[in-house]
């Protein structure tokens, strides 16, 4: 359709590096299905560079033409490279997009970064000594999991597939989405 | 390769016969209608002619025929010409949830100038409850508004019910519906259903875009809509469009004569569209599943987005439409998926395939073909789907 550019539609059509990493050093997720676009990506980090970039899409033709775009603009790059990518370049770079898709689908950049910064806050933990968990509340690291926050002592539930803290009053797990067994 | 339409919800193409026929009166029969010299006397039997033929299609009279520019333009003469024109009775009007925007839109425009405006739901189906609507109706009430047919979900009103429960409350009260979707396609009756007033489009029955008329009943007080000269008995001034109007004139006389076939063979394609996509895992019907226009098809796919469908259906040459988020240019979810109760996420794999008389059991295989793999190459890359393969 005339509306998205020819590079759009290759995007869309032939979309680059689909998929999700299962052991990722860093995932990042932004949008929610009931906008109409919701993006998770995946990275591995190796000396400080993009070794490898996937993503998975809920989304329009522009939501999936932009995951593919940054995904391929990321790959190889310095992690400092890739956190200077904004939504302009990824829309300059797929030849423009229609104005009402600029700010609701062009979240490939600032899902890239989510999943950069969750990269550099696991590197941070790990660097205060191997630390297994993060507080849901304060984002204060433990290296054991405790019951109760020792930041801010909020009590914690965690989920049994993947062990991460859930939210006080969340049923489900936000890593894994596995219902709450705690 | 091969393409196929399936979005005549959108618009119909015009038929042939119907092109021959507008040919002459966009040069040799270029007269105004309204000219008393030799000029005016074809274009004016020509417009007369096509009065009688629509007039004929819906149960009419015709000087009770009056043309208009579109379907959307009929709707709003419909609410504003009778909101204006009978303030002395009330200003409260009645309409559903599952209006198209021209109707809904000018109830809200109403609504800004001191008008009331009470919206009765629909259930899961999409249809209004006739008791609902003759309950909502006061003493300042003048107008009710239902569609007839959904472009959206396909659900057809028992609009014969609404109009007939309407009258035993109030007597003196003016019933609208909006049978775009319906006249042409399947019969329609206006003393049969009981209105007042009636909307439709050529452009919905293989006539020309830009060709509409209000069927306004004898006796009923309306303000005129476009002031001007004596066109339209004063109500809708401006010259004619003559290629137009005759265009519609003759795509009313085929649909009539063509109807009882056409509606056989429309049915049959929805069904075996339904039944094939349906067929998919979590793919569902919306809408009435046997109270439907005959060429409606639409469903909600779950896990996917609706944009992103209609870019591969397109990519393998089929044209269809949705009511998702993206899609529309407002970014807003369809208000008629939301008032039959999908939720915002889901409405977001809303699908809508609108058959026409042109359509073949091919076409319908040629989706039905690529559909199946076309949802799995979606959801294979939709982080929602992984989560429920998960759980």
């Amino acid at each position: 359709m005339p509306v998205y550019t020819d590079k759009v539609l290759d995007h869309f059509m032939n979309p680059r590096n689909v998929g999700s990493i299962p052991d990722a050093d860093g995932i990042g997720k932004v949008g929610n299905p009931t906008c109409g676009d919701m993006m998770d990506f995946y990275i591995k980090v190796k000396d400080n560079r993009l070794e490898d970039v996937k993503f998975k899409t809920f989304g329009c033709g522009a939501a999936i033409a932009v995951s593919s775009m940054v995904s391929e603009m990321a790959m190889g790059k310095t992690l400092e490279e890739a956190k200077a990518i904004t939504r302009e370049q990824v829309a300059q770079e797929l030849g423009g997009l229609p104005d009402n898709k600029m700010h609701c689908s062009n979240l490939g950049a600032e899902a890239l970064h989510a999943a950069i910064e969750d990269y550099e806050q696991k590197q941070a933990a790990a660097q205060q000594g191997g630390l297994a968990c993060q507080c849901p509340f304060c984002n204060e690291f433990f290296k054991d999991v405790p019951e109760v926050c020792t930041s801010c002592g909020a009590k914690l539930r965690f989920c049994d597939e993947c062990g991460q803290p859930i939210p006080h009053g969340q049923e489900a797990c936000p890593t894994c989405a596995e219902k709450a067994q705690a | 390769m091969r393409e196929v339409y399936l979005d005549h919800a959108a618009t119909t193409p015009l038929d042939p016969r119907v092109w021959e026929a507008m040919v002459p009166f966009f040069r040799e029969q270029f007269g105004n209608p309204q000219s008393l010299h030799r000029y005016g006397d074809g274009p004016r039997e020509a417009v007369e002619h096509a009065r009688a033929q629509v007039a004929e299609l819906i149960g009419a009279q015709d000087k009770e025929i009056f043309f208009t520019a579109s379907g959307s333009e009929a709707n709003n003469f419909a609410l504003k010409g009778i909101a204006f024109a009978n303030e002395n009775v009330g200003k409260h009007l009645v309409i559903s949830a599952i209006e198209h925007h021209s109707v809904l839109n000018s109830a809200r425009t109403l609504e800004k100038l001191g008008y009331e405006i009470t919206v009765i739901p629909v259930d899961a189906h999409g249809l209004v409850d006739p008791a609902a609507v003759a309950e909502a109706v006061r003493d300042d009430t003048v107008l009710v508004s239902i569609i007839h047919g959904s472009n959206e979900i396909g659900t057809i009103q028992p609009i014969a019910e609404i109009a007939r429960r309407v009258k035993e409350r109030k007597r003196r009260i003016y019933v609208h519906t909006d049978a775009v979707m319906t006249a042409g396609t399947i019969p329609v009756n206006v003393d049969e259903l009981g209105v007042d007033l009636l909307s439709l489009a050529g452009s919905a029955f293989y006539g020309p875009k830009g060709s509409g008329a209000l069927y306004i009943r004898r006796g009923t007080r309306i303000m005129p809509y476009i002031d001007g000269g004596v066109q339209e008995k004063g109500r809708r001034g401006g010259t004619e469009n003559v290629p137009a109007i005759v265009g519609l004139g003759l795509a009313a006389e085929l649909a009539r004569g063509e109807m009882g076939q056409r509606v056989a063979h429309l049915t049959a394609l929805r069904d075996r569209l339904i039944q094939g996509l349906t067929a998919v895992d979590r793919v569902t019907l919306t809408g009435h599943p046997t109270q439907r226009l005959p060429g409606l098809v639409s469903v909600v796919v779950e896990y996917v987005e609706g944009e992103a469908l209609l870019l591969l259906l397109n990519a393998s040459g089929i044209a269809a439409s949705s009511g998702s988020t993206c899609t529309s240019r407002a970014l807003k979810a369809s208000h008629v998926l939301t008032a039959i109760g999908v939720e915002t996420a889901l409405a977001q794999g809303s699908l809508v395939f609108s058959l026409g008389v042109g359509n073949t059991p091919e076409d319908v295989d040629q989706v039905l073909g690529v559909f199946p793999k076309i949802v799995e190459r979606l959801r294979a890359m939709s982080p929602l789907y992984h989560k429920v393969e998960v759980a």
